[in-house]
């Protein structure tokens, strides 16, 4: 992996020495898509139980897969902006065992020859520092249902809705070595899904669930035993557990115990790992193709279309952003993390007469925006205040109509009442005064009630400069252009 | 009402056509002679009042000179088709009480053509075996006894036994079947009746409870050569629902049927003459062989080098496939449950249970032959020979349009005689095998009776979705048979 | 290759199949036969031929992405052997 020089790599302090992480992740990503990747039943998610499954997604006897065109279309896309290798020819194989929420005795995936190869994404991390990590492999495979353990003393309720559905496995190469970096790289992934509308990425539903693979070495020393804490859906527990994992295996390593091989599951309300018993024995998946099916040969024309309709992808947009609107790489990455922000943000420096100027169009979106939004709970999809708008009243600050200090207020008042800028600086008649002779009468006034603050300024004390301003702005309303106002005051005192 | 019974497939669509019977008579001299049959145990599920109630429709659709091209026939469909509302078994303890809310679509083919479903036929269970012997039903009974032993029961063949039995003891006028190793060509043979294996994805496998998802192929078993021609259009057809049906439209199977094999090249393959093979069936082979020479085809030599192993290359993919298939039968969803303490306990309490000896060693080596370390060794070895085999064929198709070759390498047994051997019964399927792996169509046609009186086959191989040319081939060697002999019971029928 | 009554014991767990101690060694018996049989593989010389992944053909049919299925809970429960409302039942597990 290209680490970028790193100041301080990560390290955990053990009794006897410093230790190092590596992770890998395994991201199943479910589908965008209207039906599963196998049968013709619906994938959205809440439905009531098992009203969302067809004969082939309950396992009855004689049924038999048929793919779905666009869930291989969305696995292309994922791999292609991924940077990865599209396999012309992959091979469904059926991996086989017993669970309640595997109606058939096996998930139809794929084994030897997925669907994408090997790719890259590309982080930013908080430092400054960027990082590359390694993508192995993206395949296709079949969600499993939902089991209630609730519901009933001695039973377990089964839902089938989920089971079928399309998931992408997107794994890592064992490239991240730290919770920081993993955070972005779940990030980073998560935007880029949302980005190319393969994955809504929402963790909380369960759209998108990490396998999380930790073991630790001494810096310099050859890969350890690795433990896989399995789906995760919280970018914050994932880096507990990470920091939780790596610590118990350091103390086991460093007590001079070795570490199983297991898989275990995160107690969110412990903030510990543990291991999970219905898979304590080793299991034999008799990986083979899937007969009922065969190969999937993509056509080169085809990837190519799927390759020429994909959007600016995140780190294009975001270097974009720097180099065309001259952001900042910390603006252009907030702006662009999200393509629904970027659209938004776009269209606001695009709308009108496309004289925005995008610096100050940045600063509106990301510090008053987002500060409004935040506070009110909201998302941008349901802001009050459109793409529109917000350069309405751009375009009134920028053509002097009102100044920067009236400019938030009015952008308060669109916040609340959904009016636009323009019809709320007409109703309060908030246009800035920028007509010399008005200010002039407003700062001879204020002159002439403070004579004595006048002749204290006048003998050094220069601090009141902006008594004075503060007296005149308040005279006028606010009104007063504060350009003109500290010209004529400047003029005024000076003698 | 005896009269009845001996029309054909054929025949009997015409009589109805012409108005000579009504489907409803028709369908009623079957019931009645299922139930005079009741120890052939051919069925598992009679359907009488659907039955009636079906032959009361088509009879309507026939008054108005309307009706499909089967309309009205009264078939038996084998108890591996899903059948909507319909106990459907696989002749397996785990799917007690099984009614599924679904059609197959073969079954459905027939229906929506006008055929009549009289019930469910026996089968060896999941479609695992040579004699129907394996059926949680009992054994199915082959119409035929011996000449010189009328006392002891025969087996029918398998695992379309039930079907076979149905259809040679004059209980069905034709019968669905399935073959993945033989299971439509070897009963036939035993019974003295014609049934073929159409090519892979000719037919949907949707809806038939699978066993080995690469090799199974659902067929007609009949009386004639036309009437399997007949039945064969009504089945086939590309399924959307099944992946490996083959996106071909189906062509007239009837046409050409008498057109005869002058100038078609015969291939006679050597490695089919085997060690140990009773001279009473090369004789017939051979006569077979002179059969369509004398009716104008010419005879080739030719060497299909791989099928020494081309049986245990199957009993290596069938088993494995039927493993992965099988999981599915798990007490949670359908069929047979025996509860235990946890959800593994109740999986193989359930499964221990459910199935039967044969399908569970089956799943076992299916199991085996795909672990991890023996992968390679076995499946993928496996299946590398099974492309060999296909290669075989390839070209050998070359050189020849059909292939003729013996279908078993015995008569019938008794019931009873080969349980306790799985091998030796598996060696039963040595002529059939080879054309499941490569997935060629193949048909066995009556050709002559045994030292013992008993029906033998023989077997005409064709290439690729080449059915037509394959029936030809067959009803000029139907023809030269003119096999007549019935079994004992029939008479008076 | 011959199998141990472990190594059977083993599959079968694999297999969730319970197969009772008394059948165990006949079973033993039997998987060696069958194994024994198809061991005749090992003479066949297969470098440089591929699997048969493709029996007929034709190209994997790929089905427009539409909602043409599923809906009926009734019919997919309808056989259950503990049905609990539309859900499926099983003994409680332990994850």
């Amino acid at each position: 992996m290209a680490e970028a020089d790193s100041a301080q790599p990560y390290r955990i302090q053990g009794e006897t020495g410093p230790w190092e992480l590596v992770i890998g992740l395994e991201v199943h990503a479910q589908v965008v898509s209207k039906s599963k990747l196998f049968s013709g039943a619906a994938t959205a998610f809440g439905a009531e139980p098992n009203s969302q499954v067809s004969l082939v997604d309950a396992a009855m006897p004689g049924m038999l897969p048929v793919i779905n065109r666009e869930c291989v279309d969305q696995a292309v896309r994922t791999g292609l902006a991924l940077g990865a290798k599209i396999n012309e020819v992959s091979v469904f194989d059926r991996k086989n065992y017993f669970y309640a929420d595997l109606p058939q005795g096996y998930q139809i995936s794929q084994y030897l020859q997925p669907v994408v190869g090997e790719g890259v994404v590309h982080l930013d991390l908080e430092d400054g520092r960027t990082c590359e990590v390694g993508i192995e492999r993206l395949h296709l495979e079949q969600d499993a249902g939902k089991l209630m353990h609730d519901q009933h003393p001695s039973k377990t309720y089964v839902d089938l809705n989920r089971s079928g559905v399309a998931l992408m496995e997107i794994v890592s190469k064992p490239d991240l070595r730290s919770p920081e970096e993993t955070a972005a790289y779940i990030r980073k992934l998560r935007s880029i899904l949302r980005y190319i509308g393969t994955c809504d990425g929402n963790m909380q539903e369960g759209s998108m669930r990490c396998d999380v693979n930790v073991s630790v070495r001494r810096p310099g020393e050859g890969y350890g035993t690795r433990c896989e804490i399995k789906n995760m859906n919280s970018i914050r527990f994932v880096q507990q557990a990470i920091e939780y994992e790596a610590r118990r295996q350091i103390e086991i390593l460093e007590a001079g115990g070795k570490i199983d091989q297991e898989t275990r599951l995160f107690d969110a309300n412990r903030g510990e790992t543990r291991s999970m018993r219905s898979k304590e024995e080793a299991h034999d998946y008799r990986y083979f193709p899937d007969p009922d099916l065969l190969p999937l040969a993509l056509d080169p024309a085809r990837i190519a279309e799927l390759k020429a309709e994909l959007p600016e992808l995140p780190d294009a947009r975001k270097a974009r952003f720097m180099s065309e609107y001259g952001l900042s790489l910390y603006d252009a990455a907030t702006l662009t993390e999200e393509r629904a922000t970027a659209d938004w943000y776009e269209a606001v420096v695009k709308g009108g007469t496309g004289k925005r100027d995008p610096k100050i169009a940045a600063n509106w979106v990301t510090s008053e925006l987002f500060g409004a939004l935040n506070k009110a709970g909201l998302d941008l999809a349901d802001s009050p205040v459109s793409a529109d708008a917000l350069g309405g009243l751009m375009d009134l600050l920028g053509d002097g109509t009102i100044s920067g200090r009236i400019a938030k207020d009015v952008f308060a008042e669109m916040l609340e009442t959904g009016k636009d800028a323009a019809a709320i600086v007409e109703e309060k008649g908030l246009k800035q005064v920028s007509d010399t002779g008005a200010i002039e009468a407003i700062v001879d006034a204020v002159l002439a009630e403070n004579q004595d603050k006048v002749a204290e300024y006048r003998g050094g004390k220069d601090k009141l400069f902006g008594f004075f301003v503060g007296q005149t702005m308040k005279r006028s309303g606010g009104k007063a252009n504060p350009g003109m106002v500290n010209e004529l005051l400047k003029a005024k005192l000076a003698g | 009402m005896a009269g009845l019974l001996d029309l054909d497939l054929v025949a009997a669509r015409d009589a109805l056509r012409a108005g000579e019977t009504t489907s409803t008579e028709l369908t009623q001299a079957y019931l009645d002679r299922i139930e005079a049959t009741r120890d052939l145990n051919a069925y598992i599920t009679v359907t009488a009042d659907r039955a009636l109630a079906m032959a009361k429709a088509s009879d309507e659709r026939l008054a108005k000179g309307e009706g499909g091209p089967l309309e009205g026939l009264p078939i038996a469909v084998k108890d591996l088709f899903c059948t909507e509302g319909v106990l459907t078994t696989a002749a397996s303890h785990i799917l007690d009480g099984f009614k599924p809310p679904y059609e197959s679509t073969v079954t459905s083919n027939l229906w929506g053509a006008g055929a009549v479903m009289l019930g469910k036929t026996n089968l060896d269970e999941f479609a695992m075996g040579s004699s129907n012997e394996t059926s949680y039903y009992g054994p199915a009974v082959n119409p035929w006894r011996a000449a010189d032993d009328a006392q002891t029961k025969l087996v029918p063949g398998g695992s379309s036994g039930g079907s076979a039995s149905a259809v040679a003891g004059r209980a069905a006028l034709a019968a669905t079947g399935t073959d993945t190793g033989g299971s439509i060509r070897q009963p036939a043979g035993f019974t003295g009746i014609v049934g073929m294996r159409p090519t892979y994805g000719r037919c949907s496998r949707w809806g038939i409870v699978a066993f080995a998802s690469s090799l199974d192929q659902a067929g007609p078993m009949t009386r004639t050569v036309a009437d399997a021609a007949l039945m064969l259009s009504g089945m086939a057809g590309h399924d959307p629902k099944d992946s490996t049906s083959a996106p071909l439209p189906v062509p007239d199977f009837s046409a050409g049927l008498e057109d005869g094999v002058k100038g078609l090249r015969i291939g006679v393959p050597k490695e089919y003459r085997i060690d140990g093979m009773p001279p009473e069936i090369e004789k017939l082979w051979a006569q077979g062989v002179a059969w369509l020479k004398d009716a104008g085809a010419e005879i080739v030599d030719i060497s299909l080098p791989h099928t020494p192993y081309a049986l245990p290359t199957y009993y290596i993919i069938a088993p494995a496939e039927a493993s992965s298939n099988l999981a599915r039968y798990d007490g949670v969803r359908y069929g047979l449950r025996v509860d235990g303490d946890s959800l593994a306990e109740m999986y193989a309490n359930t499964r221990g249970a459910g199935f039967g000896s044969e399908v569970q060693r089956r799943i076992l080596i299916g199991t085996y032959v795909l672990s991890a370390g023996y992968y390679d060794a076995y499946y993928r070895k496996a299946q590398r020979v099974r492309s060999l085999i296909r290669r075989d064929f390839d070209q050998a198709f070359e050189t020849v349009d059909a292939i003729l070759a013996p279908t078993a390498p015995s008569d019938a047994f008794a019931i009873g005689a080969e349980v306790d051997d799985p091998v030796k019964m598996y060696l039963n399927d040595v002529f059939t095998v080879p054309l499941n792996l490569a997935g060629l169509p193949g048909i066995s046609v009556p050709a002559g009776l045994s030292a013992r009186g008993l029906p033998l086959g023989l077997q005409v191989m064709g290439a690729m979705f080449e059915e037509a040319k394959l029936l030809r081939v067959a009803r000029a060697l139907e023809k030269a048979a003119a096999f007549s002999a019935r079994p004992a019971m029939l008479e008076g029928i | 290759m011959s199998l141990d009554k472990a190594t059977v014991a083993s599959i079968a767990t694999l297999a969730r199949l319970r197969v009772p101690d008394d059948r165990l060694e006949p079973m033993v018996g039997d998987l060696n036969a069958i194994l024994g049989f198809v061991e005749q593989l090992n003479r066949v010389d297969t470098s440089g031929v591929e699997p048969l992944a493709n029996v007929t053909g034709h190209a994997l049919p790929q089905r427009e992405d539409a909602v043409t299925d599923g809906g009926y809970p009734d019919r997919v429960t309808l056989n259950a052997p503990d049905p609990a409302g539309d859900f499926y039942a099983v003994p409680k597990v332990v994850e």
